[in-house]
């Protein structure tokens, strides 16, 4: 691409934003320079809290009023630090749109799509209705809605999750802008869905000439992607390089680290004794069915989970993969007695669940410990984290009262790797790795032989997880309970699980080894579930595109 | 991390420190104006030039209806009281009004809230029929209906203040309960709340220490606007004759209700002076309730602005991926 610099979609100088909390200032971004030239896809990487959102939400003027800015950030030719409100509200759209990260958040569900598309066209310019309706069909064509003409009166809660992000794209497309911001636009979206929302966008920038500024934090989209990285840490730039160059030879500490606490498919098995087969599985479920009633009885009930069986060994490690829906969540809160079992039999730790009362099941509980997915609202906020880790100590009667426990509870926390004097704190206080392992510390406080853990790792960053995934591959090492590991990321599932079962709409598609699953996959859907992954490496990334290609097709 | 002093996490105090601008300048208005009716219902005996039921002095008979003099400041009333001491007074009751009406119904407030939005089913449903009954009410109606029952309408100094305090209490406890109602259904379905229920915590266990402190966060912005609103329920009855006997205690509604005919007379000094210190009351609680709730909500809540890039800033900024690059502090 031959461009010169004073012809960049977007310019950014000396960028630094500072917000007014509570806390005091907050130094949000500091000083950071960068270009984007048309029909380019520049990919903002970094941590939460590393200022990416804001240094990209700055090129819409889209800050909360609390920020200061300084610097300058250029969209083809205006500068948007200090443009009036007037003079903001003709760029958005005209020049610079964006693509939110929850599609469903994004749209007003009280008006129709076709609509909505409009809104956006009449707010830049006389346009009449007959036209703008014409308009909003072509759009939702061009980005792949079938049967547009028919679906552009449909509204959003009619479309899948894919569809409505199809349709973001659309109004951000709608305009023509130079850039488009896409903050995390395939986050919040299961991943053979994010393979077609990629494909989605790498069409746009080679057809269109948009150029695109891509918000993320996974290394697999940025492979697949960018074609150029900027590297953020704690508000600065700390490199940019081409995408192939990034990955090939990073420069940067930070950038090299980052890459390599991305957790890769190995497909290998772990080489791990297993406790004898003799000993009876603590988890034995048979023709399971969970059913979720509906509001007005039996005709609209539905049912999560299809007739799965499977069993849990002491000592081993189970992982359950599956897109949104596929109902693995709902089988490890049917094992935690959290959800009532419809049908077929699960026995856990030689209570069957089915139609079990509370009463009976609770002295079971001790042996079971569950972590939760969001380790920020799985604490009680107003207790410190000694007492919410000394909580089942003290209901099951270990201890009286939190002093009582204290002691354990310091132990327990320094088995998580956790200062002891984090115990005072609240959970507020800590990060979210910090209080993930406070979580695994409360969750092996009675010693349990079964442990739960609902995607544990899906609200933290990538070096963090990497930490707390290594954490737990060294508890269960060491204290030997078995786990029942929930997630929808097949490489985590993949370093940890001695056996991987997949889902998929509530039924168990697949069961085998991690090397038999992800190595060699039997089932249609495993094998376009491993194809959309997308790998933290270029080459590789577009060589497994065209296979995806292939399988999609 | 410095856990905050005491002092600041006070709930008043910490909004104090917090507030800037308007907000700040209504809430310290909210605090002068209360400030000053506490108090003058504390020192009500030492302030008090006399008695409240108190009609003459060692010089005789007050009088009635005299203009203000120097010895009675703001004049006397029709019934002969020294109408400055009965202002005075008053504080002191519409004070232990207000303390007895919103303890009683907060705690039965809560209570029935906690219990009905935590255990659900049957009870919940029968409560929130109720609650939605008594809203239906006008809620003047209810308290005097409750004011006749309790106390048949007239009655001496604690009683008078307790049938008071019953019949607001009767108006409020929907409220509290539909609040914290409200939170608890909230708070129930929140990650901590299955963790305990899956460590194989008790249901009262569940209830009492992990629901009820997280679900009264809104209560002090209600208890000062309720309180706002017992002085105005207690004045109304006073003023229909369903209060207190001006001889058990001063109130402020009575003497208001007395002072109707020296209004078409010219005499202003009766009716005024109740009449004011009502609304100051009124007002400097609601001042103090209004901004805290502005206060309380991080999108209405005001702050001094962020100046350009002070060195200090960057100091205080949370390094947040220190921990990541493989550090625990």
């Amino acid at each position: 691409m031959t461009t010169t610099p004073n012809e960049n979609a977007v310019e950014i100088r000396d960028l630094n934003v500072t917000f007014a909390t509570d806390g005091g200032d907050v130094h949000a971004v500091r000083g950071v320079s960068l270009d984007v030239r048309p029909g380019e896809v520049l990919a903002i990487v970094g941590e939460s809290g590393s200022g990416k959102t804001v240094t990209a939400r700055t090129i819409l003027g889209l800050l909360a009023s609390t920020a200061v800015t300084s610097g300058a950030v250029v969209v083809s030719g205006t500068d948007v630090v200090g443009l009036d409100a007037a003079s903001l509200r003709r760029l958005r759209g005209e020049k610079a749109a964006m693509i939110f990260q929850e599609p469903s958040m994004a749209l007003n569900p009280v008006f129709s799509v076709g609509w909505q598309l409009a809104e956006g066209l009449r707010a830049h310019g006389r346009i009449s209705k007959a036209e703008a309706k014409a308009k909003a069909v072509d759009m939702l064509r061009r980005v792949g809605i079938p049967d547009p003409e028919r679906r552009v009166n449909d509204y959003p809660h009619q479309f899948s999750g894919g569809q409505k992000q199809r349709i973001v794209i659309a109004m951000a497309l709608a305009l023509e802008p130079t850039v488009i911001i896409a903050d995390e636009p395939t986050t919040a979206l299961d991943v053979t869905v994010q393979a077609e929302i990629l494909e989605l966008l790498r069409r746009l920038r080679d057809e269109e000439g948009t150029a695109i500024v891509l918000i993320t934090h996974n290394m697999g989209v940025v492979a697949d992607l960018a074609d150029r990285v900027a590297v953020m840490l704690q508000g600065e730039l700390v490199e940019t390089a081409p995408v192939a160059d990034i990955f090939a030879s990073p420069q940067h500490e930070y950038t090299r680290s980052l890459l390599a606490a991305v957790p890769r498919l190995e497909a290998a098995d772990r080489h791990r004794p297993v406790a004898a087969p003799t000993a009876a599985p603590l988890v034995v479920a048979e023709d399971l069915i969970i059913e979720y009633p509906g509001r007005f009885g039996r005709r609209s009930t539905f049912r999560a989970v299809h007739e799965v069986s499977f069993t849990i060994a002491p000592g081993e490690v189970l992982g359950l993969v599956g897109e949104s829906g596929s109902g693995k969540s709902t089988i490890g809160r049917a094992i935690a007695g959290l959800t009532p079992v419809a049908g077929g039999s699960l026995q856990v730790l030689g209570t069957e669940m089915r139609g079990v009362k509370e009463r009976d099941f609770r002295p079971k509980r001790r042996d079971i410990g569950f972590v939760f997915q969001d380790p920020a609202t799985s604490f009680n906020p107003l207790l410190t984290i000694a007492d919410n880790v000394a909580e089942p100590l003290i209901v099951h009667g270990q201890a009286r009262h939190a002093g009582d426990a204290r002691e354990k509870v310091d132990s327990l926390l320094e088995a998580v790797q956790l200062p002891a004097g984090f115990g005072d704190r609240y959970p507020h206080e800590l990060s979210g790795g910090q209080r993930q392992r406070a979580s695994l510390a409360r969750a092996l406080a009675l010693d349990p032989k079964l442990l739960i853990a609902d995607e544990p790792t899906s609200a933290l960053d990538v070096s963090v997880q990497a930490r707390v995934l290594e954490l737990f591959v060294e508890l269960q090492e060491r204290f030997g309970f078995a786990t029942l590991f929930i997630s929808h990321d097949l490489a985590v599932v993949d370093m940890l699980a001695d056996r991987i079962g997949v889902l998929h709409r509530g039924r168990l598609v697949e069961e085998g080894t991690g090397a038999e699953v992800l190595g060699a996959p039997q089932d249609p859907y495993t094998q376009r579930l491993l194809a959309s992954l997308p790998v933290p490496d270029p080459v590789e990334q577009a060589r497994r595109r065209e296979e995806w290609g292939r399988l999609s097709a | 991390m410095t856990k905050p002093r005491l002092l600041d996490r006070l709930p008043v105090v910490h909004q104090l420190r917090q507030a800037v601008g308007l907000q700040r300048g209504m809430l310290v208005a909210g605090l002068v104006l209360t400030g000053a009716f506490v108090v003058l219902a504390l020192l009500a005996p030492v302030l008090a030039p006399y008695g409240y039921s108190q009609l003459a002095d060692d010089a005789g008979n007050f009088g009635a209806q005299q203009p203000p003099s120097a010895e009675h400041w703001l004049g006397t009333t029709v019934g002969g009281y020294d109408v400055l001491s009965r202002v005075i007074w008053g504080a002191r009751t519409a004070l232990l009004v207000i303390i007895v009406a919103v303890l009683l119904s907060v705690f039965v407030g809560i209570l029935l809230g906690l219990v009905s939005g935590y255990l659900g089913g049957w009870v919940d449903r029968v409560l929130v029929v109720v609650a939605d009954a008594i809203y239906a009410f006008p809620t003047l109606l209810l308290a005097i209906v409750a004011a006749i029952a309790i106390s048949g309408g007239q009655s001496g100094m604690w009683s008078g203040v307790f049938a008071a305090a019953i019949s607001i209490t009767v108006v409020f406890i929907p409220q509290y309960f539909r609040v914290v109602r409200a939170e608890v259904v909230r708070v129930k379905s929140e990650a901590f709340i299955e963790s305990a229920q899956v460590i194989g915590a008790s249901t009262w266990r569940i209830m009492f220490r992990h629901v009820l402190r997280n679900s009264t966060r809104t209560l002090p912005v209600i208890v000062t606007l309720n309180a706002a609103e017992a002085v105005l329920t207690l004045a109304a009855l006073g003023f229909l004759g369903l209060g207190i006997e001006p001889t058990s205690a001063a109130e402020w509604g009575f003497d208001l209700n007395k002072s109707i005919s020296d209004v078409a007379a010219g005499i202003w000094w009766t009716a005024v002076p109740p009449g004011v210190a009502i609304i100051l009351a009124v007002l400097g609680i609601t001042l103090i309730g209004e901004s805290m709730n502005d206060l309380a909500d991080p999108r209405l809540r005001a702050r001094r602005r962020g100046k350009g890039t002070p060195a200090d800033a960057v100091a205080q900024s949370e390094p947040v991926a220190r921990e990541e690059m493989g550090e625990v502090q």
